[in-house]
């Protein structure tokens, strides 16, 4: 083992890997994040990591970028056995990341951001000018540019992304690790995001992608190696492969990538959305004279850029905002301004709301399960019969959920933040279908949720629609949108810019209308 | 997959205090020798002035009385992640409550409705005072900490020109109210317990401690076990989501903290019906503000609140004996225990909870498995 020490002693084999790594484990006290990974990445090139929620990416990752030291294993960058003890290491190894969560500060100018840590010397003048230089040049190189002058709270998310990307260049990164990077972009940016990602690879910087998205994969990368529950379970060729292969590689069963979807049999009016406006807290006008009707077994999709009304849209039909214009009627009932709403009666009237943000409505992450399990149905019989809240009831009918769900771990007094992305989603799916509504709004009902899970919420959605629920799907993902809608909405600027049906659908006359130009212009 | 686990329950709950406060006594300890006293000894004295001299132990939970009290009074606003400093001027207005009740009823109804309407008025008229920072967070967006500051000044103003002005006692010099109707007063428990011919020492301590435990109760079943201590938890925890399940956060707010008045007032029925017999200037010497450190410390859980005022009501009465035995020791040192305990279980709350969490993750092998 220990006698591979010399650089080039298998030939050209190891010279063309920029970053090996052999056996890599690491463990947290009884967990074992990472077992005895080998991963080899070819010099110039995307390549993918794509696991689950809680596969080990993130912590192998970290232990490249030196946040974490392995337990064992070595690493070699260029061929060379290296010791990675902290970020300062990578960096100085040419080896870069950027977080999912981006690490730049909002007051600071793009500039300032990008010279933290390497201002040089007491006055900031010459780091200034010789920073400004080198953002233009890379910019330049890389087709990114950016003005340095603006600040990062004003920048959109794309835009500050490429702020971290740029950043991570210029402190000279051959090894750019980015850990699920598309998932707070909207497909616009995240195609941007890939054009930027191709030329760096045309520029000869090797690209690491993390992500557990197969579409990511299939469009971008060269080569890809599959993750499930600490280990590597494959390395594939991405042009050898198929999205199906490795979704089962991931789950480590056959999954349905697409929901088998009966036809939709419409019935009777659900929803009734007349002349509906309502304006932004600084007065914008957010959502502008939307009209359109859901029936009762048909699932209606809003497509849209993130921030084009969808969320004021939600709000309003969950009885969490009152329209300022127009009204709409559901289940006969008209709601309009002076309607006194909340999302309580709205319940009540049967709607079921599965909110965009788990983290920032649909959960709350301090209550253990079974507390989550009755919000926004603890004063109805869920909590008991009796006056006071009867904890022995509200845990049984936790249990019977998770049962019915396969929420995992089956515990229904574990904090809420303690269950991973996909089983804090089902716990959210679990509470608003339990009342069988008749109508239901999701948002983004797979957000940061896994393969598994996606399949079993799709399914789930698909039931609910053949039982009779007039269900409005909003959400980014494409992909989602035309697998499960019957008919698609595309919103922009909070108008609807035209009504198409699913089966018609395509990726790019939808992306179209998503920027806003209509059907009949574009013909 | 992170890399601590949580503390089982009961050492959250009892085992950290209880590091946290030996840290701090440990602290005062070295200050004790430095000073030149024995510590093992002045921390005896302590004890004993606290717990065994005779009439000490009525002392101790006289001041406990006080500390439950305004210490429920954070915990409620603190469920809601609202932090009442008020509770001095809520107590303090609370007396009016009592005065008010007594002017009103004593004279034609039998003393057991007098008490019952005294202590009802008393925690009205502080959850009325903490009613408005909490209608004003709520609804105008002022912040209730820089409010309640500020009513604790309002009610410190108004209570002096009450007492030296209109309700003070004839022909008397002090700033303070006349007696309150004999039908009105609380006996004490030396009283009380005569009545059963049992005989303790003489203290202040009286009917009102009676009434504190049944307010830890009753402020247990109410965020525990009432949906809308449910709704106050989901407020405090996660505003965004309280309002996406239909939960009317604003008034929440205003009910959480009308509530967290009302147990700041019950201070007066102690003070006031149960001890002076009226009211008199600053008779809250600081209970509220104590409040914070025993809601701190008893982590906003009944039981711990309890233990946490028992603690700082031995600390007083045992703080004066220390003072009283001790030439080189004065009552300061007390606050010094108190500044300790503080900081140690309030600022350093976690400090030691790394280092339990991994001897507890050593004992409970068998426990961890994932998924």
């Amino acid at each position: 083992m220990m006698i591979n020490k010399s650089i080039k002693t298998s030939g050209g084999d190891t010279a063309c890997y920029i970053l090996e790594l052999q056996k890599i484990s690491k463990s947290f006290g009884l967990v074992e994040a990472n077992k005895n990974i080998d991963l080899q990445i070819e010099a110039g090139t995307i390549h993918g990591i794509i696991g689950e929620n809680g596969a080990g990416k993130s912590t192998l990752m970290n232990i490249l970028y030196g946040l974490h030291r392995a337990n064992s294993g070595e690493m070699l960058v260029n061929g060379a056995r290296v010791k990675i003890k902290s970020s300062a290491d990578a960096l100085s190894l040419g080896i870069g990341m950027v977080h999912q969560h981006f690490m730049l500060i909002p007051r600071f100018t793009v500039l300032e951001n990008v010279m933290l840590g390497s201002e040089g010397g007491a006055l900031l003048s010459k780091g200034r000018i010789s920073t400004a230089n080198k953002l233009k040049e890379l910019g330049q190189t890389f087709d990114m540019e950016v003005d340095p002058y603006v600040l990062v709270s004003d920048l959109n998310v794309g835009m500050r992304q490429r702020v971290e990307i740029l950043k991570a260049l210029k402190g000279g990164a051959k090894i750019l690790i980015l850990d699920e990077p598309t998932g707070v972009l909207t497909p616009q940016e995240a195609t941007q995001l890939f054009e930027i990602l191709d030329k760096l690879r045309e520029n000869g910087v090797t690209v690491l992608l993390i992500t557990h998205k197969l579409a990511e994969i299939m469009a971008i990368t060269d080569n890809v190696s599959i993750m499930r529950g600490g280990e590597m379970v494959g390395h594939r060729k991405t042009s050898d492969t198929n999205p199906q292969e490795l979704a089962e590689l991931m789950v480590g069963r056959k999954v349905l990538l697409n929901v088998e979807k009966p036809k939709a049999k419409p019935k009777e009016i659900a929803l009734n959305v007349r002349n509906l406006g309502c304006y932004s807290s600084r007065g914008h006008k957010v959502l502008d004279n939307l009209t359109f009707q859901v029936k009762s077994g048909e699932i209606l999709g809003v497509a849209g850029v993130s921030g084009n009304g969808q969320t004021p849209l939600m709000e309003i039909l969950a009885g969490m905002r009152k329209p300022d214009e127009g009204y709409f009627e559901i289940l006969g009932k008209k709601i309009d301004h002076e309607t006194k709403v909340s999302p309580f009666t709205m319940r009540e009237n049967a709607i079921g709301h599965i909110p965009e943000d788990r983290h920032k409505h649909g959960l709350i992450l301090g209550f253990e399960a079974y507390e989550n399990m009755v919000l926004g149905f603890h004063n109805t019989e869920m909590t008991g019969e009796k006056k006071l809240l009867d904890k022995n009831h509200m845990l049984k009918h936790t249990a019977d959920r998770m049962d019915e769900y396969d929420i995992r771990p089956r515990n229904p007094k574990l904090l809420a933040s303690s269950f991973s992305g996909g089983n804090q989603q089902k716990i959210v799916v679990a509470r608003e279908l339990y009342k069988n509504p008749k109508l239901l709004i999701v948002g983004e009902p797979t957000r940061g949720v896994d393969v598994g899970a996606i399949e079993f919420i799709h399914k789930q959605l698909i039931q609910l629609r053949d039982q009779g629920c007039a269900i409005i799907l909003i959400s980014v993902e494409l992909d989602e949108i035309m697998g499960l809608s019957d008919r698609i909405l595309v919103m922009n600027k909070g108008q609807e810019v035209s009504t198409v049906n699913g089966d018609d659908a395509n990726p790019k006359d939808l992306g179209l209308m998503m920027a806003g130009i209509s059907e009949e212009a574009s013909n | 997959m992170s890399v601590m686990k949580p503390l089982p329950r009961w050492a959250d709950l009892i085992l950290l205090p209880f590091i946290n406060l030996c840290t701090a006594f440990f602290v005062c300890g070295i200050v004790v020798y430095i000073i030149g006293e024995n510590p093992w000894e002045a921390l005896l004295v302590m004890l004993k002035g606290a717990f065994i001299y005779p009439g000490s132990l009525g002392y101790t939970l006289y001041y406990t009385t006080n500390f439950i009290f305004t210490g429920l009074a954070v915990a409620t606003a603190f469920h809601a992640k609202l932090f009442n400093i008020g509770g001095e001027g809520q107590a303090y207005v609370g007396s009016l409550g009592i005065l008010l009740a007594t002017a009103l009823f004593a004279p034609f109804l039998p003393a057991v409705f007098v008490v019952l309407l005294c202590i009802i008025c008393s925690a009205m008229v502080g959850a009325a005072w903490a009613f408005i920072p909490g209608y004003l967070q709520a609804k105008r967006g002022s912040h209730v900490v820089i409010t309640t500051i500020m009513f604790n000044f309002l009610a410190s103003s108004l209570m002096v020109y009450l007492l030296a002005g209109p309700l003070i006692q004839l022909g008397q010099q002090s700033p303070q109210s006349d007696l309150i109707p004999e039908s009105a007063q609380l006996a004490s428990f030396e009283t009380f317990l005569g009545l059963f011919g049992v005989d303790i020492a003489s203290s202040p301590l009286n009917l009102s401690f009676v009434l504190a435990l049944l307010a830890l109760f009753v402020f247990w079943v109410l965020i525990w076990k009432t949906r809308l201590g449910y709704e106050i938890r989901a407020v405090g925890k996660n505003q965004d989501a309280a309002n996406y399940a239909g939960i009317n956060v604003p008034k929440i707010i205003i009910i959480t903290m009308t509530i967290s008045g009302a147990f700041a007032g019950l201070l007066a029925v102690n003070e006031v019906m149960g001890v002076q017999h009226r009211a008199i200037l600053n008779f809250t010497a600081g209970y509220g503000f104590t409040g914070i450190a025993v809601a701190l410390m008893g982590r906003n859980h009944p039981v711990g609140i309890f233990f946490a005022s028992l603690l700082f009501g031995a600390l007083f009465q045992g703080g004066a004996e220390l003072d009283f035995e001790f030439q080189s020791i004065t009552r300061d040192m007390v606050l010094l225990i108190q500044g300790m305990i503080i900081l140690f279980s309030g600022a350093l709350a976690y400090m030691f909870n790394p280092a339990l969490s991994k001897v507890f993750s050593r004992i409970t092998k068998n426990g961890a498995n994932d998924d």
